[in-house]
């Protein structure tokens, strides 16, 4: 099979899983009490019954659920995600706004970790060094049970207040009037923080899976016979063991992506990074439930897509594969 | 009990995991006596906010004025309920689906196996964050909305366990004895598939007390109940002038975390001898 094939297979698969979730928040706004038209009578003070069933009618509320359900989708396709109750905005508009910042945190982060993770577990594992097994171990230990919010709280209170070195919050400095790379520079310093916090946690995961990738890999033959050729031992981890030993760390990162999606909604709220994580803070205090369901459908599909590209990636890592 | 004799000489032999129950132990009797032993309401204004630790108050007031120490008390009771009960439904929901797909297979299996692969592809916490928005937060509905986004790892492993005992031996033995298939799968096959189990969700009350800590620090907690989540995000607004506020909550959850993914790395190594980690 070759890859343009692969790759429309793998398109295919994804249809079904979009409908589900589709599916999934057509359901829970069902079971949200009150509809739409109880919402914007709210709003209005005062409506009468004959109002909101006007309403009910006009947003097609009293036709039978299964209905709903396809007039539902047909808006999706036309990528419309309704309107936000409080913002009076199309959701998707709002939504659109805030996903580059979560994407530049949630990638800076990734890279960071996987790169830091990647070259830990190495070292750890070509010299089986003891001292560097336990700090690794010690350092997962910790951050698997520190919850990420207070991580960032802290760095904040250490390296913003204390030591007054980083930016407590926020993407760039307000009214800085900075363009080109200055306002570049300006954003790295205010990704340090949250995108340290965010990361921890798989720096330590990342480092303990390619220890065990890496010594795995050692005891196949192939490295034997590398060895026996003469290759000097840098050049055995690093060209003949490490693409070898990168595909679980790939396959993790791909499988933790909705997982880092959850820890970047926490560590935007703490530093007011301006991205979905924020969004789904304001719509929670306004009780937007449109804007919270749209933003479920985005980040679930953002998630897919994920998964895509490190399949992809993964054939390109190992080209059995995309072969088989 | 011979049985637990066993079990504790090979729990025994992982000295962290002993420590760790002890630590777990005294956050338990903390959980349970804490607020007996020291009767104070966490919502109660007891003097001037914003007190230090070690003066009038053994940590303080927070921002309203409110006892931190009886705040931590009642929130190890909220923290360590939901995380219990939410792991306890999680896994009875996981076993369920899992037994059931791995027991008969074909399209039974294929069909349930599509949902938990849906379950564990969604954001996880996003739905959390938004089933809990929809039932509006109570105990009750962060522990179930917690239970339903923590199920499909369960769900799996239940599921490879039954395939790899529902063609022994004894499971046809009971079979040609004519015994039915619910008994087979609760009676027979569950019991011997149960080790891998208790060990990933005794690690799931860790995942679930940390997700409640995050739910609750966005504004989604029970109204009528102090939590360790809901005191950081109180506490975030004032960082600059009382760090402490917030810090001492987290500790207190990395603390019960830590005991608690401790004490799952020594049921695994006292469960299931043949898993041990290399």
């Amino acid at each position: 099979m070759n890859t343009a094939r692969f790759i429309a297979r793998r398109l295919l698969q994804v249809l079904p899983v979009v409908l589900a979730i589709a599916a999934m928040n057509f359901l829970l706004l069902q079971l949200a009490p009150g509809d739409a038209a109880d919402i914007l009578a709210g709003q209005m003070g005062h409506a009468s019954p004959e109002l909101v069933e006007q309403m009910r009618r006009d947003f097609g509320l009293d036709r039978p659920v299964y209905q709903q359900f396809f007039i539902y989708l047909g808006k999706l396709l036309s990528v419309n995600l309704g309107t936000s109750n409080i913002q009076q905005r199309p959701v998707i508009d709002l939504i659109m706004e805030r996903l580059p910042a979560t994407v530049l945190l949630m990638t800076t982060a990734t890279v960071v970790a996987v790169a830091l993770g990647v070259l830990l577990g190495v070292a750890a594992a070509r010299r089986s060094g003891r001292w560097l097994d336990s700090v690794i171990s010690v350092l997962a230990l910790v951050v698997y049970a520190t919850p990420a919010f207070w991580l960032g709280l802290m760095l904040i209170v250490l390296f913003s207040v204390y030591f007054d070195l980083l930016p407590s919050g926020g993407m760039m400095t307000i009214g800085s009037g900075k363009t080109g790379l200055t306002l570049a520079l300006d954003i790295a310093r205010h990704l340090v923080l949250p995108a340290t916090t965010l990361g921890l946690f798989y720096v330590a995961i990342y480092a303990r899976l390619m220890r065990a990738s890496m010594l795995e890999v050692y005891n196949l033959d192939f490295i034997t016979t590398a060895r026996a050729k003469g290759l000097t031992e840098g050049r055995i981890a690093w060209t003949h063991a490490f693409r070898n030993a990168l595909l679980p760390v790939v396959t993790l990162a791909g499988v933790q992506f909705g997982h880092l999606l959850g820890g970047s909604i926490l560590v935007e709220t703490v530093f007011a990074w301006p991205g979905l994580g924020r969004l789904v803070f304001d719509a929670l205090l306004q009780r937007d439930l449109n804007l919270l369901l749209g933003i479920l459908f985005v980040s679930s599909v953002v998630v897919i897509l994920a998964n895509l590209i490190v399949d992809l990636t993964y054939g390109f890592l190992d080209p059995r594969i995309v072969h088989k | 009990m011979s049985g637990f004799a066993a079990f504790w000489r090979r729990y025994r032999r992982n000295r962290a995991a002993v420590a760790a129950a002890f630590v777990l132990i005294l956050i338990l009797a903390v959980a349970v006596a804490g607020p007996l032993l020291y009767p104070v309401d966490p919502f109660d204004m007891v003097g001037r906010p914003f007190q230090p630790p070690l003066q009038r108050f053994l940590l303080g007031t927070d921002v309203a004025g409110r006892d931190i120490l009886a705040g931590l008390l009642h929130g190890a009771r909220v923290s360590l309920f939901i995380g219990v009960l939410a792991s306890v439904v999680a896994t009875a929901i996981g076993v369920g689906i899992g037994a059931l797909a791995g027991y008969y297979g074909g399209w039974i299996d294929n069909l349930l196996m599509r949902i938990t692969e849906f379950f564990l592809t969604i954001p996880s916490f996003v739905l959390a964050v938004v089933l809990v928005a929809i039932f509006s937060p109570t105990v009750f509905s962060i522990t179930f909305s917690i239970a339903i986004v923590s199920w499909p790892s369960v769900a799996r492993l239940t599921r490879g366990e039954f395939i790899a005992h529902r063609d022994r031996e004894y499971v046809l033995g009971a079979r040609a004895l004519g015994m039915p298939d619910r008994e087979i799968i609760l009676l027979q096959i569950l019991p011997n598939a149960l080790p891998p189990i208790i060990v990933v969700s005794s690690l799931m009350v860790a995942t679930a007390i940390l997700t409640e800590s995050g739910l609750s620090f966005l504004g989604l907690s029970d109204p009528n109940v102090v939590s360790w989540g809901y005191m950081i995000g109180v506490a975030r607004t004032v960082l600059r002038t009382a760090w402490w506020m917030a810090a001492i909550p987290g500790v207190m959850i990395l603390i019960t975390v830590l005991a608690i993914n401790l004490v799952g790395e020594g049921l695994n190594d006292a469960l299931n001898p043949r898993l041990r980690r290399r």
